[in-house]
């Protein structure tokens, strides 16, 4: 690969190469407060090369590769080569991920205890995380929850929170231009913008915390809260995590001990504001 | 009864193939031996309690949870494709 990238996400090392100078220069600036992976060694690689070589110059589109693929994923305009490599760092994760048991949700913490907050695409995690974490929240993650077998505690995974269509004015009024990437239009999840995570999000990304609350939020409709049965967040939560299957027993063990020690709620909210009321209150009840 | 079938022991699979794990309206079994999660309502949670590692015959289980639980033709229908399941998926064993 022509240009490399070298970054540490929490415990997770990557490495990005591409063909093209661009996507990796976005990743420099947006990830420059990120450490580099320890020993330089890198836990998954992600290669962003051309479709044809012609493809390189001629309309570049980008295909993402590495340690596993998805065969049939189809390239992306060299515009949304930042779009790619976040797609394919978490893919890696999604599908390589081994030592942890990976559940796709947001994490922030307060007070050294985690808030969880899961649900289908669109649920709104990643807005609630940015919005949680501008009020006093520290960001451990709007993308994977990374909970250790060996310990029932969740370790973050900062990456670039990954804002979508509406969310992406919501979040951005509140935050200073430079934590903002490029806006990336037309991509096949609609306008995407990345935010930065403030520095405390940074400083604080090996503090691993104990899973304090489990939500899960629902858009669009009247605010509402419900406490949710245990075997219903096992449920929701197998079908939440890229590799509970591949985790085997420890994933199990792990999966019905946060299960059975840790509340969980579903609630509902017509708008964002609505909805950091909702989590205030269901964490201060918890 | 099926005569054919009434000798047959029928066993949990040894306890360190399986962890049960309950929750509040299901149970969660986990297979080593496959690496399947099974989720499990009434009555399979009290017919692996049943059967235990000693085992006992289809007429002997019968028997056993008819003493906490009343037991018509249809349960005693159910019981049997509950059992035969546990059968083909590993959690009960045959000798």
């Amino acid at each position: 690969m022509r240009h490399v990238f070298q970054v540490r996400i929490g415990p997770i090392g990557f490495r990005i190469g591409s063909d093209w100078r661009a996507p990796i220069a976005q990743l420099e600036t947006l990830y420059a407060a990120y450490p580099k992976p320890e020993d330089g060694v890198p836990d998954f690689t992600v290669r962003l090369f051309a479709a044809r070589p012609w493809r390189r110059v001629v309309r570049p589109a980008v295909m993402i590769g590495g340690d596993y693929i998805l065969p049939e994923a189809a390239p992306l305009p060299l515009a949304q080569g930042l779009l790619a490599a976040e797609m394919g760092m978490n893919l890696q994760m999604a599908l390589g991920q081994r030592h942890f048991l990976l559940l796709h949700a947001a994490v922030v913490e307060r007070d050294g205890k985690a808030l969880v907050l899961t649900g289908v695409s669109g649920a709104g995690k990643s807005t609630l995380a940015a919005l949680l974490s501008l009020r006093g929240w520290r960001l451990m993650g709007d993308e994977f929850a990374l909970l250790d077998p060996a310990t029932g505690l969740l370790h973050a995974f900062p990456r670039l929170v990954s804002l979508k269509n509406a969310s992406v004015a919501t979040v951005a009024a509140e935050v200073p231009a430079d934590r903002l990437g490029p806006m990336l239009e037309g991509t096949p999840k609609g306008t995407i913008r990345h935010l930065v995570p403030d520095a405390a999000a940074l400083a604080a990304m090996d503090a691993p915390a104990r899973p304090a609350l489990i939500l899960f939020p629902s858009f669009g409709y009247d605010s509402a809260t419900r406490d949710v049965a245990q075997s219903e967040v096992f449920v929701r939560l197998t079908q939440a995590s890229t590799n509970y299957v591949a985790m085997g027993e420890r994933g199990f063990d792990a999966l019905t001990a946060l299960v059975q020690g840790v509340p969980a709620r579903a609630i509902d909210y017509p708008d964002t504001d609505s909805a950091i009321a909702l989590v205030e209150a269901a964490w201060a009840a918890r | 009864m099926n005569d054919s079938r009434g000798d047959i022991v029928y066993r949990m699979a040894r306890p360190e193939t399986l962890k049960i794990v309950h929750l509040d309206s299901f149970t969660a079994v986990f297979h080593r031996a496959s690496g399947i999660t099974h989720l499990v309502t009434s009555p399979v949670p009290e017919i692996l309690a049943a059967l235990g590692e000693a085992g006992m015959t289809r007429a002997d289980l019968m028997a056993r949870l008819s003493v906490d639980y009343v037991l018509g033709d249809a349960e005693e229908g159910s019981l049997d494709a509950r059992l035969e399941e546990l059968v083909a998926t590993g959690l009960v064993a045959v000798a």
